[in-house]
């Protein structure tokens, strides 16, 4: 006998409750609720809001769409070319030499098919490599390689690393064993179950994410020029330092443009290479 | 390929036609003279004897950074903390606009195809092309340097990121349940609640986390431009030459990167 | 030809897959290994090969031992085994003559088999084999592109491609229909008579087994229980392999198969596996 059998259908509908979406232990999820609401009480009461300062800044944020909406190409163009030619360059050097390294960690970092020693080493390369911004390595680099590009471009090669060999090594950690079992049973060598394997399973994803990672290196290649790492980031930073929101415009819409459009270019060559 | 005369086989095998075989050396060709384009036109103003120098550099700088100044620990809680602040109210705000466009965006949600998925995508797209650091140096000239700056940078930069994602997870949807829940004779608001929340809100909480995890990354850079938290010590201390400091920073930086990287994987374990 | 003395498997987890079998195989016998899921006729034949390593015991090709070989020897001994699997485990995104010709991996060195340049013999073997298997039209198809038969065919030519003294074939009608699955087992049966190969078939359809091979091995929590031509597997053997079940039926069930090979009966397979 339960306990509904002997409650009537009204008794039982009035105690119908909408089951709780996430956690189910009421006490934690009150708890976690009150813990969530003092967080936002304490943090928004950390934010100083200087109400005058905002207030003489809308105008200039006005002038910031207007300059978006009309943007100025002509004043600064030479800046912005040579800016956007050094990212470019930047971008596409980097994204190479990264994918070139890049491979062989991420299949010493896969541990299905790596030795522990080899795996060990693999995986800490690139925990080096992720657990810093960009724009921190770049600071670092920068005061080893002097201003310009070429820090940018060691810089981006690093970062590269990190996010291509761990995103490789897991994708080798996830395919299908019994096609590694089949070739190795011929009497494969470990190159041979690379070659025959793993790689015709991990290619189209490692196109697609080296694509992905050209995309991002683009875009962060046009951050590190405000630390002095080259690219069109510092046009950008001059271009906002004086004001000139007409240029800063410009220079944006040449960035969002330029991710558009190797968006695009990348989805479509993803496509082919399913 | 004189085998082939002397006992011809019956069928000829080849890896790859001709056509693709010459084709893939066009293209393989093609990508090495780009490279080789680039890095002509990158270092044509390098100068080698930096960079040639730069292992002298690294150990330099490596000698001044150490030992690291732990007593500048103290000054650092404050700044810590606000970073934190930042990331997470920044996270919350983009959650706040980016849902709505979200739901805009996806194919199966978007009111009108035609003139406001567009907008939606763009609306992402410009979002998700400028960094964030980028809008902290924009916010930062119009409403002045402080935390509220960062804040919405991190928030404007979380937009494009989280709609992008979660239009993605609704658009992937089992439509099934959706005319189930539509056979019923629901609204279109009753559908979304329905039959679409259930079924994203794990990626939701998902991408919102994984998000979060991103902007603590970021908002510890933000300070170089005047947006507040660890990065305006991090300049402060790069300006005046003091590395120990710089060391201490990068700790406390590493520390809590590492932290939030495992309560994000945690939290997405336990929400998907 | 190939015998094996006190060969045990000890899982790190404790689990006892096998448990000193002794075993010995004549030159051409087919040799069926029935028993319930989880008795270790996988562990035994990965065992042979090495794919798992066994804990103890020894194993012979042609008296030479292969447990306790270097991992060179190992390999040359490994192209002299051919595999069959469960669902195929071919690479699926390369082709079907690739696909061949990978059993030719332990043959070649590494820089023939990247750039697929393997010797005209070689491809010669690969042609015929294809044609004997009914697939000579497929050649340039990715596998992917195939049916399950269709598959298992190229693994059956795989596995010939290796010249291989001994087969082991691996659960080879695990994800086929009924009558694809008596084509398979035929085709394996046929190829093994004209080449009097010895192969050793892990199946569990114990029907098939009868039908298609010259001695059954049960095996049961890793033990042999049960060791004689198909014909002595009565109700008591089957008892004493897979545990009290209602036999006759099965085999009145399989006697009306065996008046209609297309008539599938998903019955058979479903009672034997228990």
């Amino acid at each position: 006998m339960s306990a509904a059998a002997t409650l009537s259908a009204r008794e039982r509908a009035r105690a119908w409750r909408r089951p709780p979406v996430l956690i189910q232990s009421a006490a934690w999820r009150y708890t976690i609720y009150i813990g969530f609401l003092a967080y936002l009480v304490l943090a928004s009461a950390s934010v100083e809001v200087n109400i005058p300062r905002i207030m003489e800044g809308l105008d200039r944020g006005w002038r910031f769409i207007e300059g978006f909406l009309v943007p100025d190409f002509s004043s600064r163009w030479t800046d912005i070319r040579n800016g956007l030619i050094e990212s470019l360059t930047m971008t596409v050097t980097s994204t190479v030499v990264g994918i070139i390294i890049s491979v062989p960690i991420g299949i010493g970092a896969a541990r299905n098919v790596a030795p522990p020693a080899i795996y060990l080493t693999c995986r800490a390369i690139i925990a080096v490599s992720r657990s810093f911004q960009e724009v921190i390595i770049a600071i670092l680099f920068v005061a080893m390689f002097g201003f310009g590009p070429f820090a940018g471009f060691v810089t981006l090669s690093f970062a590269t690393i990190g996010f291509l060999s761990k995103l490789l090594a897991e994708d080798i950690e996830d395919i299908d064993a019994r096609q590694v079992e089949a070739v190795r049973a011929t009497g494969a060598g470990w190159w041979q179950v690379i070659n025959y394997a793993v790689q015709p399973q991990v290619m189209p994803r490692l196109i697609g994410l080296s694509l992905y990672r050209l995309d991002i290196n683009f875009r962060e290649s046009a951050v590190i020029g405000i630390v002095g790492a080259g690219g069109i980031g510092a046009t950008l930073n001059t271009a906002i330092d004086r004001y000139e929101y007409d240029s800063a415009g410009a220079i944006l819409i040449v960035i969002i443009l330029i991710v558009m459009v190797s968006e695009y270019a990348s989805s479509i060559i993803r496509k082919r290479v399913q | 390929m004189s085998a082939v005369d002397a006992s011809p086989p019956r069928k000829v095998w080849q890896y790859r036609t001709p056509r693709a075989r010459l084709a893939l050396w066009a293209g393989w060709l093609a990508l090495v003279a780009l490279f080789v384009f680039c890095w002509q036109v990158m270092t044509k103003d390098t100068i080698w004897f930096f960079v040639l120098d730069a292992p002298a550099q690294a150990a330099d700088i490596g000698s001044r950074m150490m030992p690291p100044r732990w007593s500048y620990l103290n000054q650092l809680w404050v700044p810590l903390w606000d970073t934190i602040n930042i990331a997470t109210l920044g996270t919350l705000l983009g959650i706040i606009i980016a849902v709505p466009v979200a739901f805009l965006a996806a194919r199966n949600t978007t009111p009108s195809t035609t003139l406001v998925r567009p907008l939606a995508l763009l609306i992402i797209v410009a979002s998700r092309s400028i960094n964030s650091l980028i809008w902290a140096l924009l916010l930062v000239s119009i409403i002045g340097p402080g935390l509220l700056a960062g804040i919405i940078a991190i928030g404007l930069r979380s937009i494009g990121f989280i709609a992008k994602l979660l239009y993605e997870a609704i658009e992937e949807i089992d439509e099934g349940q959706v005319d189930a829940v539509k056979a019923t004779g629901a609204s279109g608001a009753q559908i979304i609640d329905q039959a679409i929340v259930p079924q994203i809100l794990p990626a939701f909480f998902g991408i919102s986390v994984f998000r979060w995890d991103i902007n603590i990354r970021e908002s510890t850079i933000l300070g170089l431009v005047g947006a507040g938290g660890i990065g305006l010590q991090l300049q402060a201390s790069l300006n005046v030459l003091a590395w120990p400091q710089v060391t201490v920073i990068f700790i406390v930086i590493l520390a809590t990167v590492v932290l939030s990287e495992w309560v994000s994987a945690k939290v997405r374990a336990a929400v998907t | 030809m190939l015998r094996t003395e006190k060969l045990t498997k000890t899982y790190r987890t404790g689990d006892k897959a096998l448990a000193e079998v002794d075993l010995e195989v004549p030159a051409g016998q087919i040799l069926g290994l029935i028993g319930p899921s989880g008795a270790g006729k996988s562990t035994l034949i990965r065992c042979i090969n090495r794919l798992v390593e066994p804990t103890s015991g020894k194993i012979f090709l042609k008296d030479q031992e292969i447990t306790g070989l270097s991992r060179s020897g190992l390999k040359r001994t490994r192209r002299r085994i051919g595999m069959i699997f469960q669902e195929y485990a071919l690479v699926e995104r390369l082709s079907v003559m690739e696909n061949v010709l990978s059993g030719r991996l332990g043959y070649v060195p590494f820089w023939r088999s990247f750039t697929r340049k393997y010797p005209i013999e070689d491809i010669e073997k690969a042609f015929t084999l294809l044609d004997r298997v009914g697939l000579s039209d497929h050649a340039t198809k990715r596998a992917d592109a195939l049916s399950g038969g269709q598959r298992q065919r190229v693994g059956i030519a795989r596995a010939l491609e290796q010249d291989p003294d001994l087969l082991l074939v691996d659960e080879p009608t695990a994800s086929l229909d009924p009558k694809t699955s008596r084509r398979i087992m035929r085709l394996i049966a046929e190829i093994c008579r004209e080449r009097s190969l010895p192969a050793i078939i892990n199946i569990h359809d114990v029907v098939l087994a009868q039908g298609f091979t010259d001695r059954i091995v049960g095996l049961n929590a890793g033990r042999v229980v049960f060791d004689g031509p198909p014909d002595a597997l009565d109700t008591e053997a089957l008892t004493t392999i897979y545990g009290e079940e209602d036999w006759a039926q099965m085999r009145r069930a399989s006697d009306e198969d065996e008046d209609d090979d297309d008539q599938a009966s998903p019955d058979i397979a479903l009672v034997a596996s228990r």
